[in-house]
């Protein structure tokens, strides 16, 4: 607005009336203005109201004893610890099954995206039906289902069912053995991470071989060996120590060993099947909708089906498949929240117990908010993250 | 059904943000407006509250909003019933979706002031039990360390379960399902070794939802106090007055041997506290801003509070239950009404 030194003031009130920028600046503002008051209008309400009720209000209450137990963590936990730890072994237990859940959807959509594509007709089939079941039939029926599967077709403790090998299944949880504690456990835990890292390591190398000298090297046996060698070896250096916890029972349940409840069980299960249906829709249209032509052009430069594959479809059937994927791991960790239906200790079922001990239900939605909130940005993070790793770069 | 109980709280959240701050007496105007009653009630405890073949809610707490109905209104149906579970519960009251919550819900400190409630005169004195498989060859709950409890979540139950294991430092592990429905199939299907509530609540899942009643037993340690009764939220003491007196009229009716058939002989009683309960006396329904015939109508429409016992939880009942702490003070028992006068 150079022009308006000269202007005389009516006109740059003229000017300022019908210049777009102004109005533009104008109208934003405004929109501020009333989204700002109306919410200080609720929480000026809720507010008063709370106080006019007597009702506590505060997070205060997440430093007092919190009174209950609750079945699994993976922290220590007793009832005399704070709710505020309550909500945190709630948080972790949510995390461990959407983590599992997620895994187990990747694989199985995987395996019955490519099924249904296949040849074999009854293969096709059964992947069709599957993924038509499970995709329309409600989450929540299906989780009663699986949890009723669980609870009354297995045995009793007393007549349990073994699979060999020490494994319990019972209407009470499946209980396998595990190592007893030693201290080289941990370092063939560390073996193995290590392993994996070296895995990559030489990836990377075979692909400059090939690169350079055009060679094909077996990189997935060497991957392999140095996978389960690293950790194999540092557990014979270390005395191969074999002893097992092995659940026995006694009194009214099985003692030792670890134990899934059936209510994990049934959630995992659910989840993953449920989601898996949806991811292997996903993983089916990406497959389709790289263009035959590509298929065509790498078998006719001689390579084998299995390099075609690995080499030309895939990496351009991901770009497509990925996008979409992420938000089937974020509805299948929100999802999670259905847990409380079948009594599975999450965060949405031990918060709730809060919320109703202590009547602090605004303190804990926004408990339950945040925390959903924090973990799928983190998913979208991650997932945009890779989506640009894998994506064509054009030359 | 679960994700009710964040929709609860979620419309708690709604609701305590957009609604003007309350007003006196709103409950009761709301309530004359409305022509209806807003009562919350169990999702399904027989002899408490539990719908009947044809979807009528009947049970004792289901009677007490009969009663408060009938005082205010004149009609023991004017009330609109709202299946709660343990945990919607007290959202529910606090956002208005009901005006009274009769469901079986345990008077304690925390409850009466930092949920923003008001107890109104106990209607049942229960303590929690434990139920166990008779074939399990348990008999005393000091013998349950390492056992799977079966517990609904939200509920003083669950407070007390881990109070009296700690306390007798013993372990245990919960199985913690918000529907009633749901926990009793899984108590039913074996997934825990012990199911734990107030003991008429054991009484009445064992005698309607048990497969064969005789194969379980209640253990003999009652291991808290669970004193039930109506609640109101804070900020209408007239309703909550209302309430108040509308379960003392059952009771005082018991002990001044007004019953539901005697009803019309007793209006010429020459006794002067049958005069004022039933209004003969002007006054009572004056001063709680009802009509003078409140009591009257209540016992018309449930009858005394020895009636509402022996109907839905006596021993010619299911549950079988005997009066015990639960009869006169006259009779060594509990229930005292505050004199109406």
């Amino acid at each position: 607005m150079a022009q308006a030194d000269t202007s005389a003031p009516a006109q740059e009130a003229h000017g300022l009336l019908y210049d777009p920028r102004a109005r533009a600046v104008f109208y934003q503002v405004l929109t501020l203005a009333i989204v700002v008051g109306i919410g200080w209008y609720l929480i000026h309400n809720t507010l008063a109201n709370l106080a006019q009720q007597n009702i506590a209000s505060g997070f205060g209450f997440l430093d007092r004893e919190a009174g209950f137990a609750i079945s699994e963590s993976l922290i220590p936990y007793d009832a005399s610890d704070t709710y505020g730890r309550a909500i945190l072994v709630g948080l972790l237990n949510t995390l461990v099954v959407a983590a599992l859940g997620i895994l187990f959807a990747t694989l199985i959509g995987t395996v019955v995206g490519i099924s249904r594509l296949s040849s074999n007709w009854l293969v096709a089939k059964l992947a069709s039906v599957y993924v038509e079941s499970v995709r329309n039939v409600p989450l929540l029926l299906q989780l009663f289902v699986w949890y009723s599967i669980i609870t009354v077709s297995l045995p009793h403790p007393r007549e349990e069912m073994t699979v060999g090998l020490d494994i319990y299944l019972t209407n009470r949880g499946i209980y396998v053995p595990v190592p007893l504690a030693d201290p080289v456990w941990p370092l063939v835990g560390l073996a193995l991470l290590v392993g994996i890292v070296l895995a990559f390591v030489i990836r990377r190398w075979a692909k400059r071989i090939q690169e350079t000298t055009g060679k094909i090297k077996p990189v997935l046996w060497y991957s392999l060996a140095v996978i389960f060698g690293c950790p194999l070896l540092v557990w014979l250096a270390g005395g191969a120590p074999i002893g097992m916890d092995v659940p026995v029972r006694e009194g009214f349940n099985f003692q030792g060993g670890i134990v899934r409840t059936p209510e994990f069980t049934a959630l995992l299960a659910g989840l993953s099947f449920y989601t898996g249906g949806f991811i292997a829709e996903i993983v089916r249209s990406g497959i389709l909708a790289v263009p035959r032509g590509q298929t065509e052009a790498a078998r006719s430069v001689g390579l084998k089906p299995g390099r075609v594959l690995q080499l030309v479809v895939l990496p351009q059937a991901l770009r497509i498949i990925i996008p979409p994927t992420t938000s089937q791991y974020l509805n299948l960790t929100k999802n999670s929240s259905l847990a409380v239906a079948i009594g599975y200790p999450d965060l949405v079922s031990v918060g709730n117990t809060t919320l109703n001990q202590t009547g602090q239900a605004i303190e804990a939605i926004l408990i339950y908010m945040t925390v959903y909130l924090t973990i799928s940005l983190l998913i979208s993070l991650f997932m945009n993250w890779y989506n640009r790793h894998i994506a064509l770069v054009e030359r | 059904m679960p994700m009710k109980s964040i929709l609860a709280a979620g419309a708690a959240v709604g609701v305590l943000s957009v609604v003007m701050p309350v007003q006196a007496q709103e409950t009761v105007n709301a309530v004359m407006e409305r022509g209806a009653l807003r009562c919350g009630v169990n999702t399904g405890l027989a002899g408490f509250s539990n719908p009947d073949s044809e979807g009528n809610w009947e049970g004792l707490d289901v009677d007490v909003c009969r009663a408060i109905a009938a005082a205010m209104l004149g009609d023991p149906d004017a009330v609109e019933f709202t299946p709660l579970t343990a945990q919607q519960r007290f959202t529910a009251l606090q956002s208005g979706e009901v005006d009274v919550l009769s469901r079986n819900t345990t008077w304690t400190l925390t409850r009466d002031t930092s949920l923003g409630l008001n107890f109104a005169p106990v209607t049942f004195y229960d303590g929690q039990g434990f139920m166990v498989p008779a074939d399990l060859g348990v008999t005393s709950a000091l013998e349950l360390s390492g056992a799977t409890v079966c517990v609904q979540p939200g509920t003083t139950t669950e407070l007390n379960l881990a109070d009296y294991f700690r306390a007798n430092e013993m372990e245990f592990e919960p199985v913690v399902i918000e529907q009633i429905d749901e926990v009793n199939a899984a108590f039913f299907a074996g997934r825990c070794d012990v199911y734990t509530t107030d003991a008429s609540g054991l009484a009445s899942i064992r005698a309607t939802v048990a497969p064969n009643p005789a194969d379980y037993i209640i253990l003999p340690e009652i291991i808290s106090k669970e004193p039930l009764g109506p609640v109101v939220r804070h900020g209408d003491d007239q309703f909550f007055d209302i309430v108040k007196w509308t379960v003392y009229a059952l009771i005082e009716a018991e002990e001044l041997g007004v019953t539901s058939e005697n009803l019309e002989e007793m209006m010429g009683s020459s006794n002067p506290s049958v005069q004022r309960l039933l209004g003969v006396t002007p006054g009572m329904g004056e001063a709680l801003g009802l009509s003078e015939s409140w009591a009257h109508d209540a016992i018309a429409a449930v009858g005394n509070y020895g009636e509402i016992f022996e109907r839905n939880v006596g021993v010619n009942t299911p549950l079988g239950l005997e009066r015990g702490i639960n009869d006169l003070w006259t009779r060594g028992g509990l229930m005292y009404a505050m004199p109406i006068r």
